[in-house]
């Protein structure tokens, strides 16, 4: 089928580039220029999807962001899928493949459809909810087909194969919009001096400048915007966004702009570009000039295709050369919409009638083409369309608009066209995001953006200035204002001569009368997207929805990806009718960011794949992947979780790294804990007030482990801190209470106690920490140190200073396994070198590298908490049985020491640590299991605490666990139960945390 | 996003760099022992949820690693001012009633 409205010459379209593409399976061709929706239309494509709820048969309405039917699915591979690309906003190119995104079996003939003829009646707001609620579980059931009617595109299901990205930007003056408002402030701005973005959502710059009639210095108007345009890409100081939709406007005149810079060339960007890019920029002001949509009037079937948007016809014929038709009839409120029918007839096309709703119009354009012989009924409008899957005939009417009824039983007029104007909708969704509430404005019939606190002004179309050259003039001057307000000073401009017309004001017309009830008219669509009609908004209101927020909740009025662009209107005015309120009475509803579809790609940035968060690794990460180790994220950190030799799953390889601590020696890479480095003459003032225990007798070279507790007495970190000199200490903290800890002590230090000469530097990253524990440390650790090992002259919770692999290091001889232990400290680019000298060296001792996974087994068969774990920010120190850690003497009421004194905190049944000891050793507790002490009572249980770590002991030969339990100091001795999921129960003792070695033996050799 | 001037700094910067860490100008109580289980519940757990100005306390954490005080607007998100540390703020919701009063002809 060759382009059977393609008109033979006009528009911006290339016919020298034809452009093969497919929709639906059936090849067409278009020419470069084009956008999809041209193209279709091109082609005399009617119908290009199915409705949302009816499945009526839907065709093309508008050339832009507001069309609500051609919500196309574009791709020719299972990557490339992108759903939600309105055919109006999606330049052709050579090959593109493009689909409806409901109807089954095909658009043409929808199964679905006669489910919306016959049960169309049957189906008013709420129906899913009404029908479909009981049985109430079989909702799931009815849902998944009703998704599957109903739904608009599907994501790809396979990864994506493009690259997207941000741009931070900074500017004087963001315009919003590259219309004549828009091209008018960005030229006063540019001139000015100021840093300018312009950013347009189409493919072109100039807006309705590329397709009006109108004539600037008596040229065409598009002339001039190509002028603008030229002038402002000289200036240094202005960048200019085409494609690029200005979709949200967030606090502080923060804008996110979607750019898509490919998407004209191909379904996935060329090698080596960037699909889309979003722009974050933050503007001194912003000028917002982002136009006004025309209205459509709502009568009976204005949902067949072949009803279209005055304005949009236009646009087609004279900026992509396709008449939409043959035979055209308008339905008009206003004199605007008269330069279609003018437009129409340069064409060569025939207009069928006009029909317009005010008693005698009188203005320049209406008189032109009464000159022209068109004829005009007035004092009439559309009532109803003819047609089912085109239009092919509307009925006219002439109509009472006060009293809201026909007036003439109107004549039937054959045409397969008919466009509808009744004014023009601001587009105030930007100026509205922030919450700046629209105002109605009488005289054009229309909302306007209402008071912004943000530093933004608007100017054309948007303020309600619908005629050119007070539009530009508007442009000009906010552009020239935004500039001064930005700090620039204001440059003298001409603005182009436009042709003086006599103008008449519209008239107020939403939805057009029918001689039948609203109710019982053929449906009158408001919301064509989301299908619903004006019969559903009276009935809403019958209901009792009088909020406009509740109206268009109930019937979806504006929802989704529309946003609203073309039914809000209507929509209001429909129901203050119907409420007998005002529209301004009736108010508007919220406008929310995006203002179109951005696609995740563009949201997401580089932030995906390897790149989706930071990663942290220790110094000796290569070492790690070297042999083998299966990793453990901690944080951002990457820790070695154990490692496994040939052969070996997580609890063969953990039983045997653990052995090897107990019986021979292993190493463990605890680089990742937090390092604070304390430094000033009241850093020891200051630990005392932080932490539970006390820190006034800590000799120089001595460490001790403290608790850290926040108000309310809860313990929040732990670990252990070195005196390094009397005013110099280096705390640790958890891997991942790091960064907490250290804003914890820098509030108290700049909001309480700035009086502490104190100053903390976090070192976790500048160190790094090998622990070497097991029998055979000491003698391993002898052979790569000067350090004197010695029991006594080393002995435990004490450092030294020496060199370890011959490199500086301090080395801390604390353990959290229980065995004789040292940690290493070695600046991080030396610690590969060393860590791989102390491996050389520790064959002949048994060494064994071991994970986090044995870390935490051999610290529970010594029941050593660990913070987050054992612990969940309702346990006190006393609840872990770590009331010895607790500096009850101390003379400053440190952090805690209030809290943890509160009557509930000292009540005897509060949840307290213990061990449990299975009473089947092979059994290993679920952590997390509820437990209860008697495991007969019926459901629900009395739950009286919980696992917190459990593990399978290799060195006890059975499993252990540690639980917070009711009152379980007092209970040590007696038994708990853990019922589980499957009907099973284990059986435990309850008993100390501490399984070995409880006299610490083996640390103190 | 919001878009706040650190006082230690000198530059307005994108929230992003900072975190919010509550509401200002709570000091703890010099003797915590002498409080009521009340009053020490009253310090540590409640806290104003107001419609309009609010005083909070921000650190620029990846900046300065300074604590400072924002006084903002819940309604509009406007920060009105920040400033430091034992510092006092400048508007108020008092301050701003004195000044609205004055602009209608009231006097004190």
């Amino acid at each position: 089928m060759s382009q059977i409205n393609r008109l033979s010459q006009g528009g911006r379209i290339d016919r020298s580039q034809p452009l093969s593409f497919s929709f639906n399976g059936q090849n067409y061709q278009g020419y470069a220029g084009d956008t999809l929706a041209a193209a279709l239309l091109a082609n005399g494509v009617d119908v290009v999807g199915r409705s949302f709820k009816y499945s009526r048969p839907r065709g093309i309405v508008a050339a832009g962001a507001e069309e609500p039917n051609a919500v196309l699915q574009i791709g020719s591979t299972e990557a490339a899928q992108i759903p939600n690309v309105r055919a109006t906003q999606q330049a052709l190119y050579a090959g593109l493949v493009a689909s409806s995104v409901n109807g089954w079996p095909s658009v043409n003939t929808d199964l679905m459809g006669i489910l919306g003829k016959v049960g169309g009646g049957m189906m008013p707001p709420g129906f899913y909810y009404k029908t479909f609620m009981y049985p109430q579980n079989l909702w799931l059931t009815y849902e998944k087909y009703i998704r599957k009617a109903a739904g608009l595109g599907r994501a790809p299901k396979e990864n994506d194969p493009d690259s997207y990205d941000y741009m931070n930007q900074h500017c004087d003056v963001l315009v919003v919009g590259g219309g004549a408002a828009g091209l008018a402030a960005a030229l006063a701005a540019g001139r000015s001096g100021a840093r300018v973005i312009l950013a347009d959502e189409q493919e072109e710059f100039g807006g309705s400048l590329l397709s009006t009639r109108e004539t600037l210095d008596g040229k065409p108007a598009s002339d001039w915007a190509a002028k603008a345009i030229a002038e402002l890409e000289k200036m240094t100081e202005v960048t200019l966004l085409p494609r690029a939709t200005v979709n949200g406007y967030h606090d502080h005149n923060f804008l996110t702009i979607h750019q898509r810079l490919t998407d004209h060339l191909g379904e996935v960007a060329p090698m080596g570009q960037v699909r889309q890019r979003m722009h974050r920029v933050r503007a001194k002001r912003v000028v917002l000039a982002t136009g006004a949509h025309e209205r459509p009037l709502v009568y009976a079937n204005n949902d067949v295709p072949g009803n279209m948007l005055a304005d949009a016809v236009s646009t087609y014929v004279r900026r992509y050369g396709v008449a939409p038709g043959r035979q055209l009839v308008l339905s008009t409120t206003n004199d605007y919409a008269y330069r279609v029918v003018l437009d129409w007839l340069d064409a060569g096309q025939q207009v069928v009638a006009v029909a317009d709703a005010r008693s005698n119009p009188r203005g320049a354009w209406v008189e032109e083409a009464r000159k022209r012989g068109v004829r005009i009924l007035t004092g009439s409008a559309v009532v109803e369309a003819r047609g089912s899957k085109r239009v092919n005939a509307a009925r006219i009417c002439a109509i009472d608009l006060k009293n809201h009824t026909v007036a003439s039983p109107g004549e039937v007029l054959d045409c397969d066209l008919i466009v509808s104007s009744g004014g023009y909708s601001p587009v105030v969704h930007l100026a509205s995001h922030l919450g700046g509430k629209p105002t109605w404005q009488e005289d054009i019939l229309a909302f306007v953006p209402g008071e912004g606190l943000q530093k933004r002004l608007c100017a054309g179309a948007v303020n309600g200035i619908f005629a050119l050259g007070a539009s530009l003039a508007d442009g000009f001057e906010a552009g020239a204002t935004a500039a001064a307000e930005a700090g620039f000073k204001q440059v003298a401009g001409s603005l182009p001569k436009v042709e003086k017309r006599h103008e008449e004001p519209a008239v107020a017309l939403f939805q057009v009368p029918h001689d039948k009830s609203t109710a019982r008219a053929p449906k009158q669509f408001v919301d064509l997207q989301n299908d619903v009609t004006a019969a559903g908004i009276e009935l809403a209101t019958r209901e009792g929805f009088e909020s406009v927020e509740h109206v268009k909740r109930y019937t979806a009025l504006g929802f989704g990806t529309d946003q609203g662009k073309l039914g809000n209107i209507n929509g209001l005015a429909i129901a203050a009718r119907s409420l007998g309120i005002s529209i301004p009475e009736m108010g508007t509803t919220m406008f929310r960011p995006n203002y179109t579809p951005v696609t995740f790609g563009a949201l997401a940035g580089r932030n995906c794949g390897p790149l989706f968060e930071a990663k942290r690794y220790t110094a000796m990460q290569a070492w790690h992947l070297q042999n083998g180790a299966e990793f453990e994220d901690v944080g951002q950190w990457k820790r070695p979780w154990y490692f496994p030799k040939a052969g070996e799953d997580l609890h063969a390889a953990v039983a045997r790294e653990c052995l090897a601590v107990r019986n021979a020696v292993g190493i463990l890479d605890a680089s990742t804990l937090g390092k604070i480095d304390i430094q000033g003459p009241d850093a020891r003032e200051f630990l005392n007030r932080v932490y539970t225990n006390a820190w006034t007798k800590l000799d120089v070279g001595k460490a001790r482990y403290g608790l850290m507790c926040k108000e309310d007495g809860m313990v929040f970190d732990d670990g252990v801190t070195a005196c390094l000199a009397d005013n110099h200490f280096l705390m640790t903290t958890t891997t991942g209470g790091a960064a907490r800890v250290l804003e914890w002590l820098e509030i108290y230090h700049q909001t309480e106690w700035p009086e502490l000469k104190v100053y903390f530097t976090s070192v976790t990253d500048h160190w790094a920490t090998m622990t070497l524990s097991g029998p055979n440390s000491r003698k391993l650790l002898a052979e790569v140190t000067d350090i004197d090992l010695d029991k006594d002259a080393f002995p435990f919770m004490t450092w030294k200073e020496g060199k370890v692999g011959g490199v500086p290091a301090r080395v801390f001889r604390i353990s959290f396994t229980g065995e004789l232990s040292y940690e290493v400290n070695i600046q991080a680019d030396y610690a590969l070198a060393v860590w791989e000298k102390i491996i050389a060296a520790g064959k002949k001792h048994g060494l064994t590298p071991y994970g986090t996974e044995t870390m935490h087994v051999l610290r529970a068969e010594k029941g050593f908490i660990i913070v987050g774990q054992d612990t969940d920010g309702s346990v006190t120190p006393d609840d872990l049985g770590m009331g010895w850690c607790v500096g009850r003497s101390k003379p400053f009421s440190w952090i805690g020491w209030r809290g943890m004194n509160r009557e509930d905190c000292l009540k005897e049944n509060r949840k307290q640590l213990v061990g449990l000891k299975p009473v089947d050793p092979n059994k290993v507790l679920p952590e997390g299991a509820q437990l209860v002490f008697d495991p007969k009572q019926s459901i629900p249980m009395t739950m009286v605490g919980h696992v917190t770590s459990s593990y399978m002991s290799s060195a006890l030969n059975y499993s252990l666990a540690m639980a917070l339990v009711k009152g379980g100091l007092k209970r040590i001795g007696e038994r708990v139960f853990a019922p589980l999921v499957d009907g099973s129960v284990i059986e435990a003792e309850i008993v100390s945390p501490v399984f070995y070695d409880p006299k610490g033996d083996r640390q103190n050799v | 996003m919001l878009h706040i001037f650190c006082p230690h700094c000198g530059e307005l910067r994108s929230e992003e760099e900072f975190h919010a860490a509550g509401q200002a100008h709570i000091p703890r109580p010099l003797d915590p022992n002498a409080c009521t289980d009340e009053e020490w519940g009253e310090y540590i757990f409640f806290r104003d949820n107001p419609r309009g100005i609010h005083h909070e306390l921000w650190i620029h954490a990846a900046g300065c690693r300074q604590y400072f005080n924002v006084t903002r607007h819940t309604v509009t998100y406007e920060i009105l001012e920040t400033y430091k540390i034992g510092e006092k703020p400048g508007v108020t919701e008092a301050s701003l009633a004195a000044k609205k009063a004055v602009a209608q002809g009231v006097t004190a």
